[in-house]
């Protein structure tokens, strides 16, 4: 498939935004258990608005990708059936209920609701945390679905798709939330680069057992099924148009596959062992920029991969689009 | 959305006409929205194409609406240069004052001076008319660099040839057998005949160095070396005549096999017939005069005797001491030397496969006999109760053609397809009207120098069928008289002229210098002509004090052709869509096997801008000039316009004969001859612009020698004589030229320096010889042989303006068998230099399996020169596509024969494309991926549209980003 | 429940790409249209076109063969194209099978083309919407055309009658009976996307000629077997003949 900037910044930024909001709403579990101090509404009002921001980023991105982005409200009508529709659903509702559990915090709006068991206080901030919670994981689950269940897309036609969505997000959002709270010279700071290191440790495992499934796949369709013809040698001359088509454009990546190849290290790299690193070393040297570069080049690493992503699925169309003469 | 069904669709209108978008001149049904074209398709009521259209007729809204049309006449700008494309824009009139004031000097002093030559027009009777009405021979149109080996070589065998002179049956065809031929020529037709004949159970056999096309879809593809189709041929008869597969009983009655040739090298007149003292009518025809063998009597008998049955074999003394031989004798004694041991080499095809080709013709044509009940008389009176056929189709067009032994290839082809009796026989060839004609046809060349005289029509016809050495045109030395040296003894039979040769001979002033160049839709500076690079300069060229070699160029087209470039004079021409024309039976019609068919095209546009018809520049220039057949006596004009000439025209005063066939007479009811009909342009454009006329079947077959059909094809115009039409196994005509050359013939004889040619080549008797390219060069150091094809939706050099078909072929490749490629070190889309003799191109290959590994080849004409045609100089045609006209030399090295002979079949003189031959290399990786050679942009041209933009979404005559 | 469908016979495609132009030509100043073009004199040219006629070779040397593979929408049964477009642009009739795209709806995502493995869908690059073959669907229910003529344009302009078309789910329908009859097969049958198009393969037909059809009494050569005697010396002449 043929990488599409705006697609690589909509899943990387709202990963990133999903998984700090997310790390908001966990830290405040946390300090509600105890486990952690409890931050000023402050923090989490600021790291809300930053995921937001993270997300309205995707969204912008998102746009460019549209051919008609003035309709784009027509895709909220085919929820049923469309995962990019129940994307385009859940994406805003992240986003509204981000904004209002940063309100909530912003503006105080703490007075326990009500009380469950001896003293678990429940006040706005946590219901909308909740709800936040699960419609983050639903959003994760839309976008990585998009992918996911485009079954002639083989590469992506796995449930991986969707743990490395969920774990390379959120990886990417705890590791910013350390980076913002030591930006903030915030204490939390261990707590985020902890999770983040086990989230990327986790997206890991997931990306491997991916890549290590996709080296492993056997095309289901092949030029003789595309053709209808049994024959070993099935050799394309001409595809009907000398100049290029859509087809052409949108499902190659028009790279040396040994590039593509080249930059799985690369984004392996970037990911993975270089956050990891800069995270431990932040244990050792209190430094707001480790975090800070430890999720840059996460992000970066993930835009990589994202671009990778696309670039290692091969399309069955791609099998009448060989030659040209 | 708007619901489809409830979808408007404006204003529209239907008008029929004929298409023009390729030669085979479909019906087709022009939908207009609000006077625009909306959507062209195929006429359900056509007997050509019957409804259906191919991807160049569906594609011409495209050339309607395309940026490279010309719009108004242009002249050189004072001071330019030739070939920089620099024009002034000037008008109708001026452009006529220019015409009428050059060429009445040159028709005043030596008509010679102006030639006329015409690339793939329709109207040859009218173009041909001029240039006989203006007194000049150098006429010729695109036939000579075509196919007209296949039509000379046909025709002086059977009477007929492919395309619209005849074809397969394959409506009652078991076999049929493609030889030589790509995906063009008579397209739709043999589309539609070879699904139908495919669906039907019949097989199919493709002999070609190339499966594509038609050859795809083929039971066997039978690959074969380029240029050796007639040692195949050979091979194939060989091996019948060894089996005993040949039709006996029509050899005898219908061709000259059994009668009698006299055998006597030391005589005068030995090789030809030995003719029985009586009264002959005309020099014209074949005289019947001739005698077999009797064996009944062991004696000769006038042919055709009533009970007689001659030998076909043997050699007899006649009664007065004449030692003779039957043709057929002659005949087995040539194929014995072919054995397909013999042909396997030369073709690269087993000997086995040779045979079994042979023996499923032979054995199909016995035993799977057709038999129609259909009640005919033959010429001798004998009265048949069926027509019966061997169904064993053949169709060969340009892959046999293209050669230097294209003639003796096709000659063999024609003696193999009468050896299995399929000649105008259901299942088998058939002729299509106005054929079959005699062999060979009656008009003839001018005879000599003096059939040019100033203010003069020519004496003769300039392009005609020699058949003796008396009927060339020739001087007193035997030295050419046309510009192109067409009918001399360098190309004595060259009945199409020889375009190829025109530009290069006028260059050199050889035989003699010209005037004036009108060049009509003929791109002879690009795809039109071998040696692009040099032909190109010599266009351009200057004597010393600065005047062209060629002193003046006009050309006329629609488009910004390469050629257009080098004009002095260019006028623009009309679309299809916008004119009149006739598809005339004088000319090219598009006659159905079972009888005659013309067609007319009517304008359902108005011309754009001043583009005007050429039809009708002619007929004006024709009065202008005040030639005989368009001025009247008082010098006022005789035709108002184009349609009131084709109407009130007749080839003579009261002739009835004129270029229309259909609704003849005062009230229309007249077919083929009779008195004009001033309605009939609207009756034709009332009848689809096209006219059928169904002969009665007894009619429609054998009508080489079917009294019935003889005798109404002679009171409706279409022959001189009834008297049969034997097919020539024994070529009499060719063994005249053949004695002249042995200095035995008491009439003309050759120069000295041709004398052995015309007598190698002049051979009655088919035979093999390598094409004379490959004699003259190192085939060591050029291994392989370069071949083009014509794709099936691109029409030579016109379509690359076509928005919608330029997408399907902007650039091309050439392809070669992988195996070749890779012993030469290339890998499938290289960038590649192929090298010929004469030339190199750099290009980019494509390994193909479909190809076999000695040839090597690529779409024609794909390549274009940059900014010609509309394009910009970017395009693709002009970055990666290539033509392989570069590496085709159009004369051959100096040898014996001529100092500048025309590359080119003795005989005919055909262009010789296909025996070009070339090397390949990879080009070095710092050399640019550009195709080569490049020439300087052509600009953009007064009266052609501005630039239309990255965007072009076309609704029903608008463009727009969002119409 | 009506499907209409084409059934294409690869016996009989020459792929002359007359069913690829006489569609853009229909289509593009119909319900559909325009069917832009992007470089149309310029550079390397490409527009959007509903059916393409691509080549294959198949085997090597010199057991090749050619083989023309029209290829357009298949307007598939389970069309996977359909349930992805979140904006129900793209659809399929339910009267007659045709599936479509209403480019009043379409907000050019693109999703659907990745959900089709056939590659049939094409961005109109210029109107960014998304484009497709309708079976000419402004031809084939437009009842004020004459009944031939309520066709796909393609199907009219074949000039092999490669492409039939008509409705599969009629048993009795011509495309069903080339289908059941001529070995019709879908493409990619391994997604399950049940292709209303049909193809339908090459067909051989062979000559098998036996040695003793080479050997025949009525051999033409057997009325040349007489040979002429002129008085020539012959052994019953000269021969002694003594015991």
């Amino acid at each position: 498939m043929h990488p599409a900037l705006s697609v690589i910044l909509l899943t990387t930024a709202i990963g990133a935004g999903q998984g700090l909001f997310l790390a908001m709403i966990t830290g405040q579990l946390y300090a509600i258990a105890h486990f952690l101090p409890v931050q000023e509404g402050q923090f989490y009002a600021f790291g809300s608005l930053l995921a937001l921001a993270f997300l309205l980023a995707g969204l912008g991105a998102s746009f460019f990708h549209l051919g008609h982005p003035e309709r784009a409200w027509r895709a909220i009508a085919m929820w049923r059936t469309s995962w990019l529709s129940r994307e385009v659903i859940v994406l805003p509702l992240v986003m509204i209920l981000a904004l209002a559990y940063g309100s909530a915090h912003a503006f105080g709006w703490t007075r326990p609701l009500f009380q469950i068991g001896e003293s678990l206080q429940v006040d706005l901030s946590l219901l909308l945390g909740i709800a936040g919670t699960i419609a983050t994981l639903a959003l994760f689950v839309c976008t990585a679905m998009i992918y996911a269940a485009v079954r002639f897309l083989q590469e992506w036609h796995t449930p991986l798709t969707v743990s490395n969505f969920l774990f390379l997000g959120t990886a990417s959002g705890f590791m910013l939330a350390a980076a913002y709270s030591a930006y903030l010279g915030n204490p939390l700071v261990t707590f985020y680069g902890t999770w983040s290191v086990i989230l990327t440790l986790v997206g890991f495992i997931s990306r491997f057992l991916h890549l290590r499934r996709n080296d492993r796949l056997k095309p289901k369709s092949t030029l003789q099924t595309a053709i209808g013809i049994r024959h070993t040698q099935i050799v394309q001359k001409a595809q009907g148009a000398t100049g290029g088509s859509f087809n052409t454009g949108e499902f190659f990546h028009g790279q040396n596959p040994r590039l593509v190849y080249a930059l799985r290290y690369l984004y392996l790299t970037l990911i993975f062992p270089i956050p990891v690193l800069l995270i431990g070393l932040s244990y050792v040297i209190t430094s707001p920029r480790l975090p800070i570069l430890a999720f840059g080049i996460q992000f970066l690493g993930l835009m990589v991969e994202r671009w990778a992503f696309f670039a290692e699925a091969r399309h069955p169309q791609n099998l009448y689009y060989q030659s040209v003469a | 959305m708007q619901d489809p069904a409830s979808h408007l669709d404006g204003y529209t209108e239907i008008k029929e006409t004929t298409c023009y978008m390729c030669a085979c001149r479909c019906g087709i049904r022009v939908h207009l929205r609000d006077g625009e074209v909306r959507y062209i398709d195929g006429n359900p009521k056509h007997p050509l194409n019957q409804g259906v259209i191919c991807a160049k007729g569906s594609s011409g809204i495209m050339k309607q609406y395309s940026p490279a049309r010309l719009t108004r006449p242009l002249r050189r700008k004072p001071g330019a240069k030739r070939g920089e494309g620099a024009f002034e824009p000037i008008s109708w009139d001026e452009a006529f004052a220019i015409l009428t004031e050059r060429l009445s000097r040159l028709r005043a002093e030596d008509p010679k001076g102006f030639a006329l030559f015409t690339g793939r027009d329709q109207m040859q009777a009218l173009t041909g008319l001029f240039a006989k009405q203006f007194g000049t021979p150098n006429y010729a149109a695109h036939g000579g660099f075509c196919s007209v080996n296949m039509a000379a070589g046909l025709i002086y065998t059977i009477g007929g040839s492919f395309w619209e002179f005849g074809g397969p049956d394959l409506e009652h065809a078991k076999l049929f057998v493609m030889i030589g031929t790509a995906e063009d020529h008579h397209s739709n037709p043999l589309k539609i005949a070879i699904s139908r004949f495919k669906r039907r159970g019949g097989r199919f056999i493709a002999i070609n160095p190339i499966r594509t096309g038609y050859a795809a879809i083929a039971d066997e593809w039978v690959p074969i070396k380029p240029g050796t189709d007639g040692a195949l041929l050979l091979a194939i008869a060989h091996e019948l005549l060894v089996k005993g597969l040949f039709d006996r009983d029509f050899l005898i009655r219908y061709t000259n096999a059994a009668e009698l040739v006299i055998d006597d090298p030391s005589r005068a007149d030995h090789g030809l017939f030995y003719r029985a003292e009586m009264h002959v009518e005309n020099d014209c025809v074949d005289p019947q005069n001739k005698l077999w063998w009797d064996r009944a009597i062991n004696g000769p008998i006038s042919t055709h005797t009533p009970g007689a049955e001659p030998r076909l074999t043997g050699r007899y003394v006649l009664p007065d001491g004449t030692p003779v031989k039957p043709a057929f004798q002659l005949l087995k004694e040539r194929l014995e030397q072919y054995p397909p041991e013999w042909a396997a080499p030369i073709t690269g095809i087993a000997a086995d496969t040779i045979r079994r080709l042979a023996h499923e013709m032979g054995v199909t044509a016995r035993d799977h006999r057709i038999e129609l009940p259909i009640k005919w008389t033959d010429c001798w009176d004998e009265e048949h109760e069926s027509v019966t056929g061997n169904p064993v189709a053949f169709h060969a067009m340009r892959g046999l053609a293209a050669h230097s032994n294209g003639f003796q290839t096709i000659r063999a082809l024609g003696v193999l397809m009468t050896l299995l009796g399929t000649i105008d026989r259901p299942g088998g060839f058939r002729h299509r009207a106005p054929f079959p004609r005699p062999i060979p046809p009656c008009p003839k060349p001018p005879a000599g120098a003096e059939a040019v005289q100033p203010n003069t029509p020519l004496e003769g016809m300039p392009l005609g069928w020699p058949a003796r050495p008396e009927h060339l045109f020739v001087d007193e030395q035997g030295e050419a008289l046309r510009i192109d040296k067409a009918f001399s003894w360098e190309y004595p039979l060259a009945v199409h002229g020889l375009m190829h040769a025109v530009i290069t001979n006028a260059w050199r002033g050889d035989p003699y210098p010209i005037d004036t160049l009108l060049l009509f839709m003929a791109n002879m500076a690009w795809n039109s002509t071998m040696n692009t690079v040099e032909v190109r300069k010599m266009l351009a060229d200057q004597h010393p004090n600065g005047e062209y070699r060629i002193p003046f160029l006009v050309v006329c087209d629609t488009f910004a052709s390469e050629t257009v470039a080098f004009a002095d004079l260019v006028l623009p021409d009309t679309t299809y869509l916008e004119r009149h024309d006739v598809l005339s039976m004088l000319d090219r019609p598009i006659s159905e096997f079972d009888g005659p068919v013309d067609a007319v095209r009517v304008p359902v546009l108005p011309p754009k801008g001043e583009c005007k018809p050429f039809q009708e520049v002619l007929i004006e220039l024709g009065w202008r000039l005040g030639l005989p057949a368009f001025t009247n006596p008082d010098g006022s004009r005789k035709y108002r316009d184009y349609p009131d000439f084709i109407i009130n025209y007749e080839t003579s005063p009261g002739s009835g004969i004129g270029f229309l066939a259909g609704w003849r007479g005062k009230n229309g009811d007249q077919v083929l001859k009779g008195e004009p009909n001033p309605r009939q342009w609207d009756i034709y454009a009332q009848n689809g612009c096209v006219f059928h006329h169904k002969l009665p079947p007894s009619y429609q077959y054998m009508r080489n020698w079917n009294q019935g059909y003889l005798h109404w094809a002679r009171a409706h115009g279409l022959i001189r004589y009834t008297e049969p039409i034997l097919i020539h196994l024994y070529s009499e005509v060719l063994q005249r030229f053949r004695l002249a050359a042995q200095g035995k013939w008491p009439g003309r004889r050759p120069p000295e320096r041709l004398r052995k040619r015309v007598e190698t080549y002049f051979d009655p008797l088919p035979f093999y010889y390598e094409p004379l390219e490959w004699q003259l060069i190192d085939t060591q150091k050029y291994p392989l042989r370069a071949l083009t094809q014509r794709p099936m939706a691109m029409y030579h050099s016109w379509d690359s303006q076509n928005a919608w078909l330029r997408q399907i072929h902007s650039h091309n490749y050439l392809f070669m068998n992988p195996k070749m490629a890779q012993a030469n070190g290339l890998e499938d889309g290289d960038w590649i230099w192929v090298e010929s003799p004469w030339g190199k191109v750099r290009c980019m290959c494509r390994f193909s399996e479909a190809v076999e590994p000695g040839t090597v080849w690529t779409w024609n004409a794909i390549g274009k020169a940059a900014g010609a045609w509309g394009l910009a100089p970017d395009a693709d045609e002009a970055r990666k596509g290539f033509l392989l006209n570069h590496l085709i030399a159009e004369e051959l090295p100096a040898h014996e024969s001529a100092a500048h002979p025309a590359n080119g079949d003795p005989v005919t003189g055909q262009a010789a494309w296909f025996d070009v031959r070339v090397r390949v290399y990879k080009a070095a990786a710092n050399e640019p991926k550009v195709t080569a050679p490049q020439f300087k942009p052509m600009p953009r041209l007064p009266g052609q549209e501005p630039k239309r933009g990255k965007w072009q979404a076309y609704v029903a005559g608008l463009f727009g980003k969002n119409p | 429940m009506t499907q209409l469908a084409l059934v294409i016979d690869l016996n009989v495609c020459v792929g002359c790409h007359a069913c690829v132009t006489s569609c853009k030509e229909w289509n593009t100043s119909g319900w559909a249209g325009p069917l832009t073009d992007y470089n149309p004199y310029e550079g390397s040219p490409r527009g959007t076109f509903f059916n393409r006629v691509q080549t294959f070779e198949v085997g090597t040397f010199p057991n090749t063969e050619t083989i023309h593979f029209p290829k357009s929408c298949l307007h598939c049964e389970e069309p996977p194209c359909v349930p992805v477009c979140p904006t129900g642009a793209s659809y399929k009739r339910p009267d007659n099978g045709v599936v479509l795209v209403d480019y009043d709806k379409c907000i050019g995502c693109k999703y659907c083309s990745w959900a089709c493995p056939y590659g049939a869908r094409e961005l109109d690059e210029q109107q960014k919407v998304m484009k497709k073959c309708t079976l000419c669907i402004d031809r084939i229910t437009d009842e004020s055309l004459p009944e031939r003529e309520r066709k796909p344009a393609c199907v009219l302009a074949c000039p092999t009658n490669a492409r039939l078309f008509g409705d599969i789910h009629d048993p009795d329908s011509e495309v069903s009976v080339a289908i059941r009859e001529r070995g019709g097969y879908q493409l990619m049958p391994e997604w399950g996307t049940k292709p209303a198009n049909h193809y339908l393969p090459r067909r051989k037909t062979q000559l098998h000629i036996r040695p003793d059809e080479l050997t025949r009494v009525d051999n033409p050569w057997r009325k040349e077997d007489i040979t002429p005697y002129t008085g020539e010396e012959s052994i019953d002449d000269v021969a002694w003949a003594a015991i």
